[in-house]
C-alpha cells in the first residue's frame, strides 16, 4: 500500500461525489482527503483524492473512474512532479503571556499566520505543502494542541 | 408550442427512442404516466405479477432483439423489486432503462411513504442513473439515458420520476444529439494494436480464439466466424458467447471454465496465444488465475478499457467495438495451417468428449439434447434458470445462432430465466422459447405464469425436477462430504411440493409430467404444438452430476470427470 494522488475533473452536477467516492469505499479504501472546488469551467468540478491502496487495485479504480459517465478526466499525479498545498487552522492552548510569546516566535520563523486571537487560544493558519504543514503541527503540539481543521490536499502538476 | 405534461413529454420521448413494450407494475406515483398511456396503442404494456418479472422481461427482450428493454415500476418497494434484476442486467452488459416513479420532490429525504432512495441504492449496479427534478430535463434525460444504456459497453441505467415532475408541464422538444463531456466510448481499434495481434498469429503455433459476451452484443457473430474460418483458428467461447460462434462447426471448442468442455479447456492451456474478444476474464473461466494460460500471448479486444488487464495481464490490447475490429482484422488475416495443433485437439475431443450416462434413465442431459432434435429447423430461443439447469442447457445443446441463449452470466440469478423467456417471447413472437429451469430456480418467480397465460405467451417450461437445489448439493456431494445442508427440497417426506402440472393447470397452463426417457421427445412435441404455455415437469434422476467441472480455485485444466 502507498499514497496516491488522484485528480479527478468532473461534471459539476449533484450525485457525482458520491459516485466517485463509492469507487473507493467498494473497495474498502479509505479517502486521506478530498478536496472539491469548482474549475476555470463552471461546469467542471475537480475532485483531489488522496488514498492509501494498492497499486494494481488502484489502477483498476482509475479505470473504474474513466467509466462513470459524469467523469470527464482522472489523472495519477503521484507518476510526475507536482505542487500540493492543504489550508490547515490550529487552535492551540495560550494562556499565559510566556507562551503566547513563544508560540508568536514559532509562527514568525514560519510562513504561517495567527488568524485568531482568543483569551485562552491562539489560532494558526497554515496553507503550504504536506511537509510544512507537519512540522508547524510538531513544533506546536507540546502547547497543547485543542482542534486542527483542514481541507485536504489539493495539487496541480508541475511543468 | 403549448406546455405538455412530464407523462406525456415521457411517452413522447419514448416513442422517438422506438420504444414498442414495456414491462411493468403499477403503483402510487406512477398513476400519471399510466393514465397518460391508457389510450395509447402505440407502446404495448405488458403487466408482469412481480417487479422483479418486470426487469427480468426487460432483459430477455433486450438480449433476444439487440434492442434497449424497458421497464417500470413505483417508488420505493416497487422500485427496490427492481435491483436483482439491474443487478443481472449491469454483470451481463444488457441495455436496459429503468423507470421507477419517486415520490412528491418536495418529500424525497423525508422518509415519506413508499420512498426509497433509488439512486443511491443503484448506483453501483447501474451504468449511470438519473434523479429528474425538473420537468425541463426530463426528455434530455430519456435521450441520453437511451443513449448510454446501448453504446459503448452497454448496461442498465435508472431514472428516478418524482410523481410532481410527472405532472408539471414544459415544453416538449426531443433532442436530436446527445453531448457528454466524459462518455465516449472507442468504437475504432487501434490499427498499430491490430497489426500486432495480425503478428502474433503468424508467429503462433497454438492459437486459441476465446469469445464472450461482446460478440453477441456488437452483432459480431458473422465477423467473428469469418475471421476464424480464414485464420483456421479454433474458437471457445464463455456461457455469456454462446450462439456467437456456431458449435457445429469443426473449429467450435464449445464452452470453456468451470463446467466447460475438457477439450475447451485443454487447448486454452497449452495454448500459445489467447485471442480474447468481448470477453473479461472471468473467475469461472479461468479458475485458478496464475495457471491460466501460462505460455500464452494474451490479445483482448474489448470495448471497455477497466475489462483490460483486469485479472489476467494483456499482452497486445485493442479497445474497441469487437465487430469494427474483427472486419480490420479480416481485412489483412491469411490462413495457416496449424496441422499440428488441429491434430492435438481432434485428440483431445476423441479423448475427453463432452458425454453423460445415456442409459434408460430419465436424465436431464438427454432432456436438452431431445429439445434441440424435436424442434430441428424451427427458431428456438433458450433461456435458463441458474444452477445445473443451466450448465446441462450451455453443454447439451448446440448453440449455432447468436441470441438464441438468453441466461443470467455473470451474477448468476436464480429466477431470471422465466421472465426473461417472456421478455424474448414479446420481442420474438415466431420463435419457440424454452425456460430451462430446475425445480428450485423456477419457483422464485413462478407468479409470472399468470402473464404468461394472459398475454398468450406461449413459452415452453422444461423442469429438470430432482427434488433438490442440484448445484449447491453437487457441491456438497464433491467437497462436503454429503451433507445435504438446506438443499434437499423434497424433505420430510413433502414430494411434489409444489405439484406443478396441478400449479400450470390452476393459472389456465397446460402442465405435464414425464417419468420415463421414452416420453421424453413426445412431450416436447405436445408443448410446441399446445398454443399457450406449457410446463413440462421432468422427474430426473435426482443426483446427476454436472461434468467436467473445475473445482473452484484450481486450474482449469485440473477437471474433475464423471465418468472415464
Amino acid at each position: 500500500m502507498s499514497k496516491f494522488v488522484i485528480a479527478v475533473l468532473v461534471e459539476n452536477k449533484f450525485g457525482v461525489l458520491a459516485r466517485v467516492s463509492g469507487l473507493f469505499s467498494a473497495r474498502g479504501f479509505n479517502i486521506d482527503s478530498l478536496a472539491v472546488g469548482e474549475t476555470e469551467d463552471p461546469e467542471v468540478s475537480r475532485i483531489t483524492v488522496v488514498v492509501d491502496a494498492d497499486e494494481k487495485i488502484l489502477e483498476q479504480v482509475k479505470k473504474q473512474l474513466n467509466k462513470l459517465i459524469d467523469v470527464i478526466k482522472v489523472e495519477d499525479l503521484t507518476a510526475g512532479e507536482y505542487v500540493d498545498r492543504e489550508l490547515i487552522l490550529i487552535k492551540v492552548k495560550a494562556e499565559s503571556l510566556k507562551t503566547r510569546e513563544k508560540i508568536v516566535k514559532i509562527v514568525d520563523s514560519t510562513k504561517a499566520e495567527i488568524v485568531n486571537s482568543g483569551k485562552k487560544t491562539l489560532t494558526i493558519e497554515e496553507a503550504r505543502d504536506e511537509h510544512a504543514v507537519r512540522a508547524l503541527i510538531e513544533l506546536l503540539r507540546p502547547y497543547g494542541i485543542v482542534e486542527i481543521v483542514r481541507t485536504g490536499k489539493i495539487a496541480i502538476k508541475a511543468d | 408550442m403549448g406546455k405538455i405534461s412530464g407523462a406525456e413529454i415521457f411517452v413522447k420521448s419514448l416513442k422517438a427512442e422506438g420504444v414498442e413494450h414495456i414491462f411493468g407494475y403499477p403503483g402510487g406515483v406512477i398513476i400519471p404516466i399510466g393514465d397518460q398511456m391508457y389510450d395509447d396503442d402505440e407502446i404495448t404494456f405488458h403487466l408482469t405479477r412481480h417487479e422483479q418479472g418486470a426487469v427480468h422481461a426487460a432483459d430477455g427482450y433486450a438480449r433476444a432483439t439487440g434492442k434497449v428493454g424497458v421497464c417500470l415500476a413505483t417508488s420505493g418497494p416497487g422500485a427496490t423489486n427492481l435491483v436483482t434484476g439491474i443487478a443481472t442486467a449491469h454483470m451481463d452488459s444488457i441495455p436496459i432503462v429503468a423507470i421507477t416513479g419517486q415520490v412528491k420532490s418536495s418529500l424525497i429525504g423525508n422518509d415519506a411513504f413508499q420512498e426509497a432512495d433509488m439512486s443511491g441504492i443503484t448506483r453501483p449496479i447501474t451504468k449511470h442513473n438519473y434523479l429528474v427534478k425538473d420537468v425541463k430535463d426530463l426528455a434530455k434525460t430519456i435521450k441520453e439515458a437511451f443513449h448510454i444504456a446501448r453504446t459503448g459497453r452497454p448496461g442498465p441505467v435508472l431514472i428516478d420520476l418524482p410523481v410532481d415532475v410527472q405532472m408539471d408541464k414544459a415544453e416538449f422538444k426531443y433532442p436530436k444529439t446527445v453531448n457528454l463531456k466524459g462518455y465516449k466510448p472507442t468504437y475504432k481499434g487501434h490499427s498499430g494494436q491490430i497489426k500486432k495481434i495480425i503478428k502474433a498469429i503468424k508467429k503462433s503455433k497454438r492459437p486459441v480464439i476465446y469469445a464472450g459476451g461482446g460478440i453477441i452484443m456488437s452483432e459480431a457473430a458473422k465477423e467473428l466466424t469469418s475471421f476464424a474460418r480464414k485464420t483456421n483458428i479454433p474458437v471457445t467461447t464463455t456461457l455469456m458467447g454462446l450462439g456467437g460462434f456456431p458449435e457445429d462447426d469443426s473449429l467450435s471448442l464449445g464452452m470453456l471454465g468451470m463446467h466447460g468442455t475438457a477439450y475447451a479447456n485443454h487447448a486454452v492451456q497449452s495454448a500459445d496465444l489467447i485471442i480474447a474478444i468481448g470477453s473479461r476474464f472471468d473467475d469461472r473461466v479461468t479458475g485458478r488465475l496464475d495457471t491460466f494460460a501460462k505460455d500464452a500471448i494474451i490479445a483482448h479486444i474489448d470495448i471497455d478499457p477497466s475489462s483490460v488487464s483486469k485479472n489476467v495481464q494483456v499482452d497486445v490490447p485493442v479497445i474497441g467495438d469487437a465487430k469494427n475490429v474483427l472486419k480490420e482484422m479480416n481485412k489483412l488475416v491469411e490462413k495457416k495451417g496449424f496441422e499440428a495443433w488441429h491434430k492435438q485437439i481432434k485428440k483431445w475431443k476423441k479423448e475427453v468428449p463432452l458425454i453423460y450416462k445415456d442409459d434408460n434413465k430419465l436424465r436431464p442431459q438427454y432432456i436438452v439434447e431431445q429439445i434441440q432434435k424435436t424442434t430441428k429447423n424451427e427458431d428456438v430461443i433458450i433461456a435458463t434458470e441458474v444452477g445445473q439447469n443451466q450448465m446441462w442447457a450451455a453443454q447439451h445443446y448446440t448453440y449455432t445462432k447468436p441470441r438464441t441463449w438468453i441466461s443470467s452470466g455473470g451474477l448468476g440469478t436464480m429466477g431470471y430465466g422465466f421472465p426473461a423467456a417472456i421478455g424474448a417471447q414479446v420481442g420474438k413472437p415466431g420463435a419457440i422459447v424454452f425456460d430451462i429451469a430446475g425445480d428450485g430456480s423456477i419457483q422464485m418467480n413462478i407468479q409470472e405464469l399468470a402473464t404468461a397465460v394472459t398475454e398468450k405467451l406461449p413459452i415452453k417450461i422444461v423442469i429438470l425436477n430432482n427434488g433438490y437445489l442440484g448445484m449447491v448439493r453437487q457441491w456438497q456431494e464433491l467437497f462436503y462430504d454429503k451433507r445435504y445442508a438446506w438443499t434437499v427440497l423434497d424433505r420430510k417426506g413433502a414430494t411434489m411440493c409444489p405439484d406443478f402440472v396441478k400449479l400450470a393447470e390452476s393459472y389456465g397452463a397446460k402442465g405435464l409430467r414425464i417419468t420415463k426417457k421414452e416420453d421424453v421427445a413426445k412431450a416436447i412435441k405436445t408443448a410446441v404444438k399446445t398454443k399457450g404455455p406449457v410446463i413440462m415437469d421432468f422427474v430426473v434422476e435426482k443426483e446427476e452430476n454436472v461434468f467436467p467441472m473445475v473445482p473452484a480455485g484450481e486450474s482449469i485444466n485440473n477437471m474433475l470427470h464423471g465418468l472415464a
